[in-house]
């Protein structure tokens, strides 16, 4: 097996497993936080990460063992990217107006 | 190598989804369920993707981009809804 082959199977084994460890970060903050603006922070930022993470290794191999260099799952990630934070910021929007009771308190003035 | 590793990162997700499964099942309110099936969307996309990395075809990337347009408009609608009983305003 050349040397080249070798460095593309590490480097998408290591994209997969950091992907995956990312999502389950994410998916974990979800499960675990105590609130619904602290459990906001994990699916929007890690989940995302994590799954970017994953497209891309896909598209390594796919380079590199298959096809050749295709770009539709960069297509995917932009998309992710584009729409995880104005889902975040309806759920935000929505949480707001549902429980005035969970809202964060505004910063004190300390003068 | 790749085989073992997408084994290893299937199994990965597969804990994510049943995460995400507990707070669909107990968030005490509605926009933590909404928040939960968005995770759930973007999840099985990645779950989706690496099956298609390990049969090697390609129809499974196409499933993927629809459920990324489909979770996303779904959660746009569900929480407008519950903001404004109203989706277009």
């Amino acid at each position: 097996m050349s040397t080249l082959t070798l460095v593309a199977e590490v480097l998408v084994s290591a994209l997969l497993l950091l992907g995956g460890v990312f999502a389950v970060i994410g998916s974990w903050g979800l499960a675990k936080l105590g609130n619904f603006f602290k459990r906001l922070h994990g699916p929007t930022k890690a989940t995302t990460l994590g799954v970017g993470g994953i497209l891309i290794a896909s598209m390594l191999q796919q380079a590199a063992f298959g096809d050749g260099l295709s770009l539709r799952e960069l297509l995917i990630t932009v998309f992710l990217f584009l729409t995880a934070p104005v889902s975040a910021h309806l759920l935000a929007k929505a949480a707001m107006a549902l429980e005035p009771g969970v809202r964060p308190a505004p910063p004190r003035h300390d003068d | 190598m790749i085989q073992t590793t997408l084994l290893l990162v299937i199994g990965l997700l597969a804990m994510a989804l049943l995460l995400n499964l507990f707070r669909l099942l107990r968030g005490p309110s509605l926009p933590d369920r909404i928040l939960a099936l968005d995770t759930l969307y973007v999840n099985t996309i990645a779950l989706l993707i690496l099956d298609g990395m390990r049969a090697g075809s390609t129809i499974q990337f196409e499933a993927a981009v629809i459920i990324a347009m489909l979770g996303f408009v779904s959660t746009v609608v569900l929480s407008k809804y519950v903001l404004r009983r109203d989706i277009i305003e």
